[in-house]
């Protein structure tokens, strides 16, 4: 058996992709925050519980309706998203007048509310969600096994992820978009309907978090505060690549999730807290962030 | 000549008033359990109105210094043996050695970033003390002793530990009434309205931030080691963010800014805490409908719903509101 750096290679690759599925999950997320965050100027953190509900109704489409993973995969972040559309349309639009830290209390109050009824409703043990007949089983690359599941988790995410930066950074939608993130009032003068594209901005974004929630059903255990802890990571890692790139959210998002994994390998312990050691570290040599422009 | 008190005589009188009500509750039947546990809540969400109100910094991490706090002082006093008032200068000194480091970090960014920064490091902190041993993990610290008060006054029957918590969350709240009253409570005010203009004028705004947040973390410290003392047991859920999101609560209900807010907040959200499960069961009977007997175990549920509530309608406050009904009525301009 090969060993690498004094860990066995099977190890250190089973890890490494376990890693990787994280970051996945991690790039899908902030990169809903940023772009919900560069139109609204609102840090969504709903989003941790949005993720959940993705994952949530995933598992009630197999319980109760009879609907598999591939319905629910487009459904229930198509469900999502009108929820969030709904939201925006209906609470956080009355407060984008103020300080935007109303925005943060709202979406707070929104994730203790969804997660307490969730909770209700459900109870809190962990529910087994199987995975797909067509992606069942592993390959054997010679040097580690690689479940085929998780590479198709990373394998989605990435191509979403890529497809949204493409949208937003090379068509036209996308320039309207960056155009209503520079200044809305000018963009609105221009006859573009930004107040719509904010709703649909939010939509897409959360909708994003249910997808992420979807993918993750099958390789974590589905309950209602699965979301809880997860959010805060993924605030870290939007501190740490800050907020002004998309490309910078994707990549700093897989990054840490790879950093995560191998701490895991090299000092378990530390595997919990070591996303935040970078995030203080970021801000002691780079505070705006990786990719962050100055604030 | 008789005449009324005097202006400056004026506050002094009504604090005096204030804790002779306050030193009467337990006579009239009121549970000093419960009124000892307002009081820490009523000094953690005044420690923290103090940064969010009047340095206008949001901090989702004070649960770390909360939580910290409650450990160390539950450490000293049950297996260091300390007394009650090292136990809680203990308490608070940690506490302020951690307000030193998550400040100095959180303060390298603005607004929002602040409040992501913070919680951040307040969950690294929480998942410290969950893996440390010294916190005894889920199970947290039991048992805490309460020991005698500088050798001399048991603190075991609950109406005399009332007193002295009184008496403490009483000077503490003085010390926050000057901290506001001070040339520095000013500097504050002019970071949490313009902080461009403060530095034009030559404040070294980083400065007053970081000092407004030791305090305020300091503050929250001494309230975590009080319950402590109080409860006899220090857990997980002192340290958890859902603790930073309770204390916000409290200061929104009662009003951001004010100085009796954090007093009223404490008290309907913490008897909300202790009330919710009899008033799901008398929903259950009113409506018929037998989920509202299960309230009592989702009370975060609820207090998102008040949360939302707040933030959409209600961002003055109860004493916000009131302060600005009784400028309406007596004809002042409503700001």
């Amino acid at each position: 058996m090969i060993v690498l750096l004094g860990k066995p290679l099977p190890v250190l690759m089973a890890q490494l992709l376990l890693g990787l599925v994280n970051g996945s999950f991690y790039a899908l997320l902030s990169l809903g925050l940023a772009v919900i965050f560069g139109l609204l100027n609102v840090i969504n953190f709903a989003h941790g519980a949005l993720y959940m509900m993705g994952a949530m109704l995933a598992w009630i489409g197999a319980e109760s309706l009879g609907l598999g993973y591939w319905p629910m995969l487009v459904l229930a972040p198509l469900a999502v998203g009108a929820f969030g559309m709904l939201f925006e349309r209906l609470l956080l639009r009355r407060l984008y007048g103020l300080d935007h830290l109303y925005g943060l209390l709202l979406t707070f109050g929104a994730t203790l509310l969804i997660q307490g009824l969730f909770r209700s409703f459900f109870g809190v043990s962990g529910q087994p969600y199987p995975v797909p007949e067509l992606l069942r089983g592993s390959a054997n690359l010679g040097f580690m096994v690689l479940p085929i599941y998780r590479a198709w988790v990373v394998g989605v995410s990435l191509l979403v992820c890529l497809l949204t930066w493409f949208v937003i950074e090379r068509t036209s939608l996308g320039a309207r978009l960056r155009a209503g993130t520079e200044n809305a009032a000018l963009t609105q003068a221009f006859g573009i309907n930004v107040p719509l594209m904010i709703t649909l901005t939010y939509g897409f974004g959360v909708a994003l978090a249910a997808l992420a929630g979807v993918l993750a059903a099958p390789v974590l255990q589905v309950q209602p505060l699965m979301g809880s802890d997860l959010i805060i990571v993924v605030f870290a890692v939007v501190v740490i690549g800050g907020m002004g790139s998309i490309a910078g959210a994707i990549f700093t998002g897989l990054m840490l999730g790879v950093v995560e994994g191998l701490t895991r390998v090299f000092y378990p312990q530390g595997s919990s807290t070591v996303v935040f050691v970078v995030m203080a570290i970021v801000l002691l040599v780079r505070p705006a962030g990786l990719f962050g422009r100055e604030a | 000549m008789v005449s009324s008190p005097s202006p400056a005589l004026l506050p002094a009188l009504r604090i005096v008033l204030a804790l002779a009500l306050a030193a009467a509750l337990p006579l009239a039947g009121a549970y000093p359990v419960f009124l000892m546990d307002v009081l820490c809540f009523a000094l953690f969400a005044a420690a923290f109105n103090l940064l969010l109100g009047y340095t206008g910094l949001l901090s989702f991490g004070h649960a770390a210094f909360f939580g910290g706090a409650a450990y160390a002082c539950g450490v000293a006093l049950r297996d260091w043996g300390w007394p009650p008032e090292a136990g809680l200068a203990f308490g608070v000194a940690c506490a302020a050695a951690l307000g030193t480091l998550v400040g100095a970090l959180g303060i390298r960014r603005k607004g929002i970033y602040f409040a992501m920064i913070t919680l951040a490091l307040a969950q690294m902190v929480y998942f410290v003390f969950l893996q440390a041993p010294f916190t005894h993990g889920e199970d947290g610290l039991q048992e805490i002793p309460r020991g005698r008060l500088f050798g001399l006054l048991s603190l075991a029957n609950d109406l005399t530990l009332y007193y002295v918590v009184l008496a403490i969350v009483g000077a503490a709240w003085l010390f926050i009434g000057r901290i506001v009253d001070s040339p520095f409570g000013q500097v504050m005010l002019a970071i949490r309205d313009n902080e461009a203009r403060a530095i034009s004028l030559g404040y070294a705004t980083d400065r007053g931030k970081l000092l407004a947040f030791v305090l305020s973390a300091s503050l929250a410290g001494l309230a975590g080691a009080l319950k402590t003392l109080v409860l006899g047991f220090a857990s997980l859920s002192d340290a958890h963010w859902t603790m930073s999101g309770l204390v916000i609560l409290m200061v929104l209900v009662g009003g951001v800014g004010t100085r009796l807010g954090p007093l009223v907040g404490a008290l309907v959200v913490v008897g909300l805490e202790h009330k919710i499960g009899e008033i799901g069961a008398v929903l259950a009977n009113f409506t018929g409908i037998s989920w509202f007997s299960g309230l009592g175990e989702a009370v975060t549920m609820v207090t998102g719903l008040i949360f939302i509530v707040c933030v959409m309608a209600f961002r003055r406050g109860i004493v916000g509101e009131c302060m600005d009904w009784w400028r309406r009525r007596r004809g002042g301009l409503a700001v």
